[in-house]
């Protein structure tokens, strides 16, 4: 017993995960085309494969502009490749459901539901019987913090309150992937480094598999196993990194050398991009 | 502290919130004006009886016609053409105009159409009406469906259209079918919306009663103005605008209340 708690302990995830295991999700070699206005195609994201293991965390970063939400939006099914095929958990992507959740970077509470409803939305879509759906709200409200607001309507949140309903919303659905596209975009630093510690601690209960784009790096490496960054124009996957930081992660470690080595690492391959494109 | 603006000051600068002891006072200040420029006008015989009347005139015209009867059923009539007109025309407006921002073919199919519609006076239709549906209480219950309902529809159809893709997305990605997301997102995200817009077309609706009780109406207060007119009796016709604009406030405030507590999670 003993002997494999240690090992847990001793493995970051991302070598925990067994290579032969499924992977969690898989993106193989995807192309979107927008028709543009002038009756010209753009290239928003071109031939685009990779894998996310299960339980992993991986994060997304990449200039504005280079398909990051197109992705996200296409593993949701909110919208289809023009080629390519997408599988989550081995079933091939065909339209929205609530195996993928999604936390949308503009605020997309209900308003006119309190807290408790909104996140008991998905698990009234599914019949969930009352008694097991607050008994499932009432623990996601617990892991957000928000135990005290469950009847308070979304006018009455801050930015940072509503998007931990929005991640427990997403999250009650009990969904196979986590998709979150810059949730905590539009907050201010202060509270977004308190989504960050809030999301790790989720995020070590929970142990979903999670794919969170941001172009903030610091926001990447410290959230992370895997960081995909990607380049533009067209969209692409550029590298795959590591992060080599242990967990449980900290606020204290931005600090670390490894931390600020893979720092630097991603903004070179944006700036790469960036000269490209000039 | 002695940074506080005057209220000359405040009242100057654009956007700025005055105490509600003040806007109300200036609101009545406004009727006080109007009310002392028509007192002058008519009491100081500036202006002859028979154009304009004394608000003593038109109070004792109200009690007159009050007293036996018939300004009771002048105005259960007119209220009942408005009434009868506005449920009909927002019962198809509402649903139609909902599913007309939503769905890209119905717009496609009534958009063009519509737009000409409503930009046609109700007037120009009276005639036809009166050939086709003769001279009853469908007519001018007509002219009041003719005069919302275009409106009504292209508003609601704006409320629906306004409201965020991110909404439905969320929506979808939380299990939820299309034929959820029409009743358990479009239908309650547009409720504040369809109910300004019930609100603004409401008082619409009361301005298109007089057009309606024009011809061969034989009660309702646009006929009592008619008649009135014909025998010189401003003080009724005076009394009837009155009465219009008193019930076209109390329906006012009915939705303003109605918004409050049906949609009071909204802004
Ligand atoms: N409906 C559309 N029609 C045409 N082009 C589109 C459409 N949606 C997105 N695009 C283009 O596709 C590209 C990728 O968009 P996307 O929103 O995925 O980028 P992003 O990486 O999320 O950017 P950001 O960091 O600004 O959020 C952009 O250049 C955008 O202009
Ligand atoms: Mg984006």
């Amino acid at each position: 017993m003993g002997s494999v708690a240690a090992m847990q302990l001793e493995l970051p995830t991302s070598l925990a995960a067994p290579d032969t295991a499924p992977a969690r999700l898989r993106v193989d070699n995807v192309s979107l085309r927008y028709r543009t206005p002038s009756g010209s195609t753009f290239s928003a994201l071109e031939n685009v494969s990779f894998e996310v293991p299960d339980q992993q965390f991986a994060v997304i970063v990449g200039p504005s502009g280079c398909g990051k939400s197109s992705l996200l939006y296409l593993t949701a099914g909110l919208a289809e490749p023009s080629d390519g095929e997408i599988y989550v958990g081995g079933a091939k992507v065909d339209g929205p459901g609530a195996d993928r959740g999604m936390v949308f970077q503009s605020y997309t509470l209900f308003p006119w539901l309190t807290v408790r409803e909104n996140i008991e939305f998905g698990l009234k879509r599914k019949r969930i019987a009352a008694a097991e759906r607050k008994e499932i709200v009432d623990f996601y409200l617990n892991e957000v913090g928000l135990n005290n607001f469950a009847d308070n309507y979304p006018k009455q949140l801050s930015g940072g309150m509503m998007q931990r309903v929005a991640i427990a919303r997403a999250l009650a659905n009990d969904p196979q992937i986590l998709l979150m596209d810059e949730p905590f975009g539009a907050l201010d630093s202060q509270t977004r480094m308190q989504m960050q510690q809030l999301l790790l601690r989720i995020w070590e209960h929970s142990k979903k598999t999670v794919v969170f784009v941001t172009h903030d790096i610091d926001e990447a490496v410290l959230l992370g196993d895997r960081v995909y960054v990607m380049g533009a124009r067209p969209g692409r996957i550029k590298e795959i990194l590591d992060v080599p930081i242990e967990r449980p992660r900290t606020m204290d470690m931005v600090m670390e050398p490894d931390f600020i080595r893979m720092k630097r690492q991603i903004l070179g391959l944006l700036h790469d991009d960036l000269q490209e494109a000039h | 502290m002695a940074t506080q603006k005057s209220w000359v000051q405040r009242c100057l600068t654009p956007k700025v919130d005055l105490p509600h002891k003040l806007t109300l006072a200036a609101g009545a200040l406004c009727w006080i004006v109007v009310f002392g420029l028509w007192a002058i006008l008519s009491y100081g015989a500036m202006v002859p009886s028979m154009f304009l009347p004394t608000p003593g005139d038109v109070i004792s015209a109200g009690v007159r016609l009050a007293s036996d009867g018939t300004l009771g059923k002048h105005v259960f009539a007119s209220v009942e053409v408005v009434v009868i007109g506005f449920v009909v025309s927002s019962l198809v407006a509402v649903p139609l105009g909902l599913l007309m921002g939503s769905f890209r073919i119905v717009q496609a199919v009534l958009e063009p159409l519509v737009n000409f519609i409503r930009y046609l006076p109700v007037t120009s239709f009276v005639p036809l009406f009166i050939l086709w549906i003769g001279i009853g209480l469908e007519q001018r219950v007509t002219v009041i469906i003719f005069g919302v309902f275009f409106q009504q529809l292209v508003m609601i159809a704006d409320v629906s259209k306004g409201i965020s893709k991110d909404l439905l997305n969320a929506s979808y990605t939380l299990g939820a079918s299309r034929r959820d997301v029409v009743m358990h997102v479009l239908g309650p995200a547009s409720l504040p919306g369809v109910l300004d817009t019930l609100r603004v077309t409401m008082g619409w609706a009361w301005t298109y009663l007089v057009v309606a009780e024009l011809v061969a109406a034989s009660s309702g207060l646009g006929y009592i103005s008619l008649k009135a007119m014909r025998g010189f009796q401003v003080d009724v016709i005076f009394l009837a605008i009155a009465i219009i604009g008193l019930l076209g406030l109390m329906t006012d405030q009915l939705f303003r209340i109605l918004r409050l507590k049906v949609a009071s999670w909204a802004q």
